[in-house]
């Protein structure tokens, strides 16, 4: 024992890191920093934990476009503890996201990103969309034909950019098409390319952190004022501060360690999500559908109206990023206590439930065709009549219950069709079936004239 | 001049110089750098024929899909160099092949022979048989892809991803 303090004794002292660590670690800290500041050092143990569980990955991955699928089956369902490991992986992911998305959300509302701290915003903003970046790319690299087909949708998506569109989509997919070179360069950006970015980022985050210290709990009627604030923090924190370890890291490490079981025991229960179809763009009988973060912009896509779509494509996002770089420039000064914002309080809000719908509904798919819906059964037509029988047929034959619900059996992008004979009159349906909608193809040129006959005895039949 | 003018002289030399050999070094090194993540923009790609079916597999008015290899595939493609298109035979000389891909964000379109119509699983966009936009989010209808006939053979040009732009 002696022996050893002797050797880290010289370690330390020609290394000098004791000296190097130790203001870091014991920096004071503001009293009542509590457990609302737990969620930024939560998305620092998710990143470790992404890191670690991302090399063990590529150990098994085999990051080339024919390989790829078999080498994620392998890791799936042979490799001694792979499935764990990609569920670990799958759910860090998805838990870095919501921390990252509650830590901001905490700034936001206690004001911290005003003076002196919008360098830490700003860092703070390119770090999220680095972390959805992060979450997109990895789910590519599942290439499974959901891989595939995503990586052809976000070359869309750069198509929308003025000018460069196409160049942009063209280089995101490595070619013209999907091929021997998209997997690699997906998996330089979310190995190489956006980590490289991102650990920068961090170390620049956290230096801030240091730099300008924790912002202090906010309290009503203390306005911050860039004049007086860093003298007034400077001797707030040496009259009442506390040091960051273990007086306040104590509580950043109880909640990030419960963040990592928490991952742990969903990777064990749920496992990683299932691959689908192999990797192939010629097999179109597949649904492309982003994980659960991208949801609510996969929804916005479906809900926008077409006519502004491809300009908001491009514009959107462009603006976004751009509000949340200025707003540090915007307000800066001032109070940062919520009672004392509370057009902030509701404009948050309005983001969560905004983002929280579109969320549902995409979980919903309500505009997507129901594939999978079956013919109406006899209970279901519930008529001997060989007129109603046959429009009941052709409601399915024709794809219209791919659409529009018939009791419990059809989609839901159109109206339910079950009863909307008392609404409309014989005349009413014909017009809409023939001339179709906004939503709804015209079925005048698809339909005979008898067919849209007993399709409208079967309607009738349910009044 | 001085010894300490001298001095001055000759740092402010070597400074010049590292700083301009670095830039050298970078922009050289930087050269096979940019080029490999450009080189999706430099390379070429040839548009190439490919048989997709014999003539008599296809009957007036059918409508199937066909696959095929794409232009210049990487030997480590594997099945990625696929791609595929909905051949109609329109009349005994003339096809039309449409594009798989949705032209609202990519999607793989389906042909629904009862309900004649293409429908897309992702945002629920719909084309008419002509391809033309039927319902939905699509801002325009299904991208075509040359078609002849050659020997008995029908053949598809192949094309890049069609990518809607602004």
């Amino acid at each position: 024992m002696k022996m050893l303090k002797k050797i880290w004794a010289w370690i330390d002292d020609r290394s000098g890191i004791t000296e190097m660590l130790n203001p870091l670690i014991k920096h004071l800290v503001p009293p009542g920093s509590k457990w609302s500041y737990v969620f930024g050092s939560a998305t620092l143990f998710c990143l470790v934990l992404q890191v670690i569980t991302g090399v063990a990955l590529s150990l098994l991955y085999q990051p080339s476009s024919s390989d790829a699928y078999q080498s994620l089956q392998f890791i799936t369902h042979q490799a001694k503890f792979g499935n764990l490991l990609r569920g670990i992986h799958y759910f860090g992911a998805s838990a870095m996201i919501i921390m990252v998305g509650i830590h901001m959300i905490r700034v936001y509302i206690t004001a911290a990103y005003k003076y002196p701290r919008e360098m830490g915003w700003i860092s703070g903003v390119l770090l999220l969309f680095l972390t959805i970046a992060m979450g997109f790319t990895g789910q590519l690299l599942r290439w499974d034909s959901n891989g595939v087909w995503s990586s052809v949708v976000a070359a869309e998506q750069l198509g929308r950019i003025p000018l460069i569109g196409k160049l942009a989509a063209r280089l995101l997919m490595g070619g013209n098409t999907v091929g021997g070179h998209t997997l690699s360069r997906f998996y330089s950006y979310h190995v190489f390319v956006i980590p490289a970015i991102l650990f920068i980022l961090v170390a620049f985050h956290l230096m801030l952190v240091i730099r300008n210290g924790i912002s202090e709990p906010p309290k009503m009627g203390r306005p911050v004022d860039p004049k007086t604030y860093r003298q007034w923090y400077k001797d707030m924190l040496a009259k009442v501060g506390v040091p960051f370890w273990p007086y306040s890291a104590w509580r950043d490490i109880l909640f990030g360690a419960a963040t990592i079981i928490a991952i742990i025991a969903l990777a064990y229960i749920y496992g990683p999500p299932e691959l689908t179809q192999p990797p192939n763009p010629a097999y179109i009988y597949t649904n492309p559908k982003p994980d659960w973060y991208m949801l609510a912009i996969f929804s916005l896509f479906a809900l926008m109206p077409p006519k502004i779509e491809s300009v908001v494509i491009f514009v959107g996002p462009v603006l976004t990023v751009l509000i949340l770089l200025c707003l540090p420039f915007i307000s800066h000064k001032g109070e940062r206590s919520a009672l004392r914002r509370p057009w902030a309080v509701f404009g948050s809000i309005c983001v969560i439930v905004f983002v929280f719908s579109l969320f549902l509904l995409g979980e919903q798919s309500a505009w997507s065709p129901q594939f999978t819906a079956k013919p109406l059964t006899p209970t279901a037509i519930h008529s001997s009549d060989t007129l109603v029988i046959h429009g009941a047929a052709l409601l399915y034959q024709r794809g219209c219950l791919y659409c529009h619900k018939v009791d419990n059996t059809g989609g839901l992008k159109g109206p339910e069709l079950t009863n909307i004979a008392r609404r409309l009159s014989d005349e009413d349906l014909r017009v809409r079936i023939v001339n179709g909608g906004t939503n709804m193809p015209a079925y005048g040129g698809i339909l005979k004239k008898e067919d849209l006959t007993a399709i409208i005895a079967f309607l009738n039949t349910r009044k | 001049m001085t010894e300490n003018q001298t001095d001055n002289t000759r740092r402010a030399f070597f400074v010049k110089l590292s700083l301009g050999l670095s830039a050298l070094s970078a922009f050289v090194a930087g050269i096979p750098v940019i080029s490999a993540l450009l080189a999706p923009l430099l390379e070429k790609t040839p548009e190439v024929w490919r048989k997709v079916a014999d003539l008599d597999d296809f009957a007036i008015g059918a409508v199937k899909l066909v696959t095929f290899e794409n232009a210049d595939p990487e030997a480590w493609a594997g099945i990625t160099a696929s791609s595929a298109a909905w051949l109609r035979r329109e009349s005994e000389s003339t096809f039309t092949a449409f594009s798989v891909n949705c032209t609202h964000l990519g999607c793989p379109v389906r042909w629904e022979e009862g309900a004649q119509l293409f429908m897309c699983p992702c945002h629920g966009g719909v084309y008419y048989k002509d391809g033309t936009v039927a319902s939905g989010p699509p801002p325009k209808a299904l991208v075509q892809y040359r078609v002849r006939i050659n020997k008995q053979q029908i053949q598809i040009q192949t094309a890049p991803v069609p990518i809607t732009t602004l």
